[in-house]
């Protein structure tokens, strides 16, 4: 297998370790969720790829043709996106109560503002 | 007829009951039907160990369709058990919830928290009872997502900077999960764990499905707390309301645990899991970790929440140490261990949650001669805590007198004495409480009385399980014995 065949994996890869590199990194929450969709993203691209049989096209009945990819995992990877959209909902719900109680929205503010208070 | 569909109404019932929930608006009828659906699940889940226990493993085809294409609810010896202890739990938990929502929520919210309360319950016993891998991880995102929720809703601030954190961990420990189940769909072309089990076996040395399982071990680590990726925990349950740190310190873990040996021991067969993959020694060396570190933790804490909320991160230590064993005795002192946690956890945190009706905090100063004050509340406590310890005739002594029979057993003396050091340091986080509540003379003007008699009733329920258990354990060891053979038979 020459190269970039398994380019798709390598990026899973690298916006995998981005992710998760920022989600800790970072102390501003809203920065903490764009890591954490992008490591949810990375996984759907993986899910996506998987699905991919090499010459095979839409898993619609097609006169002639003779592979197809396989949708299950598209499928899988639709249930995925929702739970994450409501992940970084209930997340940004909860950096805005954060913001109305603290009034800042970065990690290393909060023990300042809890011990001055 | 009915009796047929019991898989599918035990989660459905739930399910269906949360949305009806946020229609009935009034807080009133919205803790009713909580109360009759908790209660109705409860009964589900006792009709279905007696089927389990009579007739073997039930199938049941989601919407008729044949598995491994369809979605099957799988209910065995090791689940129906599990179905049980999160049930029951959830049942007393609501009965006790109106006075302590009432007082910590607050009036226009509380329909919303028994939905959300509706709604984790409703994960926790998907999770359970799916033999789906997928469904799993759908589940456990909805348990989570709504215990986010349920944190949120503490009165303190920081309620809310624990929710995100648990937020931050609790989505890793799901995605790793959901690339866990990847890796092995794409080695396998299957995602029921039954069909999963049999085609992961002949594979055995592929570095896909050895990728897979380290995902998935270390997502559902995450998930049940285990040191050291426990970081969430004692703040998500420290400053979430009451109600909420009784049921999820009794139900959520416990599940996640169970995850766990589904994954070790059904998915992947304990040969792979603790001989090619070396489970073993890494997570005795973990569970003795989390039972020393997090009892001493423990004794250093004001907020008696907090100090249990490490307890807990020991007591976990217990339970995922008994499967560190790999054999019958030790998987049977870790389920065992997981029920009698539940039962001790349960009516020290309902307890607690007495004490902050009365008091509006749970810190060390506020139990100053809390046994004058309030001695029942105390009593239970102290019953909680001997149970905590492992005194005999408590729960807490059965399971952990098997983890150490287990211990011995393998020939492993040296953590049979860890397992008594970590129950010593247990006797000192909780005579601090009992030295504080009963030889300190309450202060001037505290708050006296006891707690409304709707929450006094559960917390005494649980706590004299605590006690029923320890004496006649007949049903729990008979039921934890019979899984862990199933387990361990399962896979060879």
């Amino acid at each position: 297998m020459e190269w970039p065949g398994l380019y798709n994996y390598w990026i899973v890869i690298f916006l995998m370790m981005s992710g998760l590199y920022i989600v800790m990194a970072r102390a501003n929450l809203i920065k903490k969720m764009v890591g954490l969709s992008i490591f949810q993203a990375s996984v759907f691209i993986f899910y996506l790829t998987m699905g991919k049989v090499a010459g095979g096209t839409a898993p619609i009945v097609i006169p002639g043709a003779s592979a197809y990819s396989n949708p299950l995992p598209h499928v899988l990877i639709l249930t995925a996106i929702v739970v994450g959209v409501a992940t970084l909902a209930l997340g940004l719900a909860l950096i805005v109560r954060i913001k109305e109680a603290y009034g800042t929205i970065e990690e290393d503010d909060f023990e300042k503002r809890e011990n001055a208070t | 007829m009915i009796a047929a569909h019991l898989p599918a109404l035990q989660i459905v019932v739930p399910l269906l009951s949360a949305p009806l929930c946020v229609l009935l608006v009034k807080g009133r009828l919205a803790y009713g039907l909580a109360v009759i659906v908790c209660w109705t699940a409860f009964a589900i889940s006792i009709l279905l160990l007696g089927q389990v226990l009579e007739g073997g493993v039930i199938s049941y085809r989601l919407g008729g369709w044949a598995p491994p294409w369809g979605i099957e609810l799988r209910v065995d010896a090791v689940n129906a058990y599990v179905l049980l202890i999160v049930t029951a739990i959830s049942a007393l938990v609501i009965s006790y919830a109106k006075p302590s929502v009432a007082r910590e929520i607050g009036a226009g919210r509380e329909t919303l928290f028994y939905t959300s309360y509706l709604l984790c319950l409703t994960g926790l016993l998907g999770v359970t009872i799916t033999g789906d891998a997928f469904n799993i991880f759908v589940f456990l995102e909805i348990s989570s997502l709504s215990s986010y929720v349920l944190i949120s809703l503490g009165t303190d601030r920081r309620a809310l900077t624990a929710s995100f954190q648990y937020l931050i961990f609790g989505t890793i420990g799901a995605t790793f999960f959901l690339i866990g189940v990847g890796l092995i769909y794409q080695a396998t072309g299957t995602l029921n764990i039954a069909d999963m089990a049999n085609r992961v076996e002949p594979l055995g040395e592929s570095r896909t499905v050895q990728a897979a399982f380290a995902f998935m071990a270390v997502g559902l680590a995450i998930k049940a707390a285990l040191f050291p990726l426990h970081s969430w925990l004692p703040n998500a349950y420290a400053f979430a309301p009451s109600v909420v740190t009784a049921f999820l310190a009794a139900t959520a873990t416990k599940v996640s645990v169970y995850v766990l040996i589904r994954t070790y021991f059904t998915i992947f067969s304990p040969e792979f899991s603790f001989e090619v993959m070396s489970l073993g020694p890494v997570l005795m060396a973990l569970s003795v970790a989390a039972m020393l570190i997090g009892s001493t933790i423990a004794i250093f804490q004001d907020d008696i929440k907090r100090s249990f909320a490490y307890s807990s991160v020991a007591q976990i230590g217990y339970m995922v140490l008994g499967i560190a064993f790999a054999t019958v005795l030790g998987v049977t002192g870790g389920m065992l261990h997981l029920f009698n946690h539940a039962l001790m956890k349960g009516a020290l945190f309902l307890a607690l949650g007495c004490l902050f009706w009365r008091a509006g905090s749970v810190t060390i100063d506020a139990m100053q001669g809390l046994g004058k004050r309030m001695p029942w509340t105390m009593a239970a406590i102290v019953v909680g805590g001997l149970s905590l310890i492992g005194v005999p005739l408590t729960a807490g002594f059965i399971s952990k007198w098997y983890l150490l029979l287990a211990a011995i057993d393998s020939g492993l003396w040296w953590i049979a004495i860890f397992i008594l050091v970590s129950s010593l340091l247990a006797i000192v986080y909780v005579w601090r409480l009992v030295e504080v509540a009963y030889l300190q003379p309450a202060p001037e003007g505290a708050p006296s009385g006891e707690a409304p008699l709707a929450m006094l009733i559960p917390t005494w329920v649980l706590v004299l399980a605590n006690i029923y258990f320890g004496v006649d354990t007949r049903v729990s060891i008979g039921v934890a014995t019979e899984a862990a053979k199933f387990l361990l038979g399962a896979g060879s």
